[in-house]
């Protein structure tokens, strides 16, 4: 029999290193309430505990209709990495941790560089954008995001005259995403835009929701929101941004090339082979509503695609 | 079973096993607060119809196999009520369909219905339901003597097509494990009645106990 002489230290009163940065997540997110609570009011509609962004500039660019619930956004989402299932991310996402969080810049251009979530915040000013967001599936909601356009991103790493599409890609965490394990699709989850497509006003890096810090089910710490194109395109928990010369090959592009193109863009004239994209039901109305052309977007957008076939370059 | 209480007993079971899955919708429906149907309730309501019918029709083609395999005669009388429950929940996810799903939209039905072949594929399964529904009475069953049986067999066409409707909705190839369960059980089921055809010549099961009552 083996003889062991107890240890001083009980294995249980070691803290794991893990615990002890989750505390100073902790530290740092109760930091930011107390800040928030000093704050006069938060956005109307929100009930989420996450902490406030401070004070955010209005833009001309959101919509005037009136957002969905803070439930609503944050209690149906797509977000395979965390199960197939609308509900899954909600129960799931809460293994995600969003910090530390770092995104790399890379490949064609002059000062590609890593920035940490904090510098990524201070990047540019914050700005509350309220979208319409059109999901491929044949249902829409309004969301009041927090972020700043992608284009101030790339201003920094300076993209060269080779540099033609924007990758995104997803984190890939099998550890903390439970539906990576699942070949679902190829993972990491990858989305693109043409880089004059990122460079539009419209396109933003969100980094929350309703003025708090993006809860993880909408893809925390920062996500890419294109509202004039199907929600897939919007890359969640980003991890790094490629700037490349050729077309990426996107994940849903790639899971189903007759279903899902490159371009995503809201198309009412082009249905999706199995479902008519004509309508859509706003979440939380009952009678479908017919959808928009770019989402509502076109003259903002509509340019972009001068001369392209839409029902080839789907 | 043949005590008459017992079987009262039993019938009750199987209709509030069967009516409470619709009960529990409806009672989320009224209740919007309990957020029981979630963010989207026309979805789950389409969506938990169509799995009760699929689950339902699943059980349905159970029946034979296991009053074979058992022994237990009086299975056979909860054959038609849950044939007609499955059905019942078919129709109503149609209903979900054709009046809440498409609402505001009811002009590009017919049109859907043309081009979308997953939905062709569920609305033949449904037609097949509503065809054995109707000749499921005592009536229709001398009508067709012993054309009966042989058109009640599509119950595993319409199986078959469910299985097909649901696995064909989703957004990727990628197929649920719950539809590849029905996907399995339907297949076994299936080939389990035509091995035993193969072995008994005939197919048909025999009868220990005269034909059911076609009280359902």
């Amino acid at each position: 029999m083996l003889i062991r002489k107890p240890s001083d230290i009980l294995p249980s009163e070691i803290t794991p290193e893990a615990t002890y940065r989750d505390r100073r997540t902790f530290l740092a997110a109760a930091g930011g309430l107390l800040a928030a609570a000093a704050l006069p009011l938060k956005a109307k509609g929100a009930q989420g505990s996450g902490a406030n962004l401070g004070p955010l500039q209005k833009s001309p660019l959101s919509t005037s209709e009136t957002p969905n619930t803070y439930a609503q956004v944050t209690q149906y989402n797509n977000f395979y990495e965390f199960g197939t299932g609308k509900d899954d991310p909600a129960r799931e996402a809460w293994r995600l941790k969003p910090r530390p969080w770092e995104v790399k810049v890379t490949g064609l251009c002059a000062k590609p560089r890593t920035f940490g979530i904090e510098e990524l915040l201070k990047l540019a000013p914050l700005e509350e954008r309220i979208y319409r967001m059109r999901c491929v599936e044949g249902w829409s909601m309004v969301i009041p995001w927090v972020g700043f356009p992608i284009k101030a991103l790339l201003d920094k790493v300076q993209p060269l005259g080779s540099a033609r599409f924007v990758a995104f890609f997803s984190a890939d965490r099998p550890d903390q995403m439970p539906g990576v394990r699942l070949p679902v699709l190829d993972w990491p989850y990858l989305e693109g835009l043409r880089l004059d497509e990122a460079n539009h006003p419209l396109a933003i890096l969100a980094v929350g929701l309703y003025g708090q810090i993006l809860p993880n089910q909408n893809g925390a710490p920062i996500r890419l929101v294109a509202p004039w194109k199907y929600g897939f395109k919007g890359g969640k928990s980003i991890v790094e941004i490629r700037l490349v010369k050729d077309q990426p090959w996107t994940s849903w592009a790639k899971a189903n090339p007759n279903e899902y193109g490159f371009y995503a863009n809201v198309n009412p004239n082009h249905d999706h082979p199995r479902w008519s994209q004509k309508t859509e039901r706003r979440i939380g109305e009952l009678l479908r509503r017919p959808t928009q052309m770019f989402n509502g977007y076109g003259d903002q957008v509509a340019h972009l695609y001068r001369g392209m076939d839409l029902d080839t370059y789907f | 079973m043949a005590t008459s209480p017992s079987r009262i007993a039993a019938k009750t079971a199987l209709w509030i096993a069967c009516l409470a899955p619709a009960l529990r919708l409806v009672w989320g429906a009224f209740h919007p607060e309990s957020n029981l149907l979630g963010v989207n309730p026309v979805q789950y309501l389409l969506w938990a119809c169509g799995w009760w019918a699929l689950f339902l029709l699943t059980a349905t083609l159970a029946i034979t196999p296991l009053m074979r395999l058992t022994g237990w005669a009086w299975l056979a009388r909860f054959q038609r009520p849950l044939g007609l429950f499955a059905f019942a929940y078919a129709a109503l996810h149609f209903l979900v369909y054709a009046l809440l799903d498409q609402a505001g939209a009811w002009g590009q039905i017919p049109r859907d219905l043309v081009k979308r072949p997953f939905i062709v594929v569920g609305l033949l399964a449904f037609l097949i339901l509503l065809a054995l529904a109707i000749t499921s009475t005592k009536g229709w069953q001398k009508r067709l003597k012993v054309n009966w049986k042989r058109i009640h067999r599509l119950i595993y066409l319409a199986a078959i097509l469910a299985v097909i409707h649901f696995a064909w909705k989703e957004k990727v190839g990628w197929v649920e494990p719950r539809v590849l369960a029905f996907a399995a059980a339907v297949g076994v089921l299936l080939v389990y009645r035509v091995i035993a055809k193969a072995t008994t010549g005939t197919g048909r099961r025999t009868r220990t106990t005269p034909a059911p009552k076609a009280s359902a």
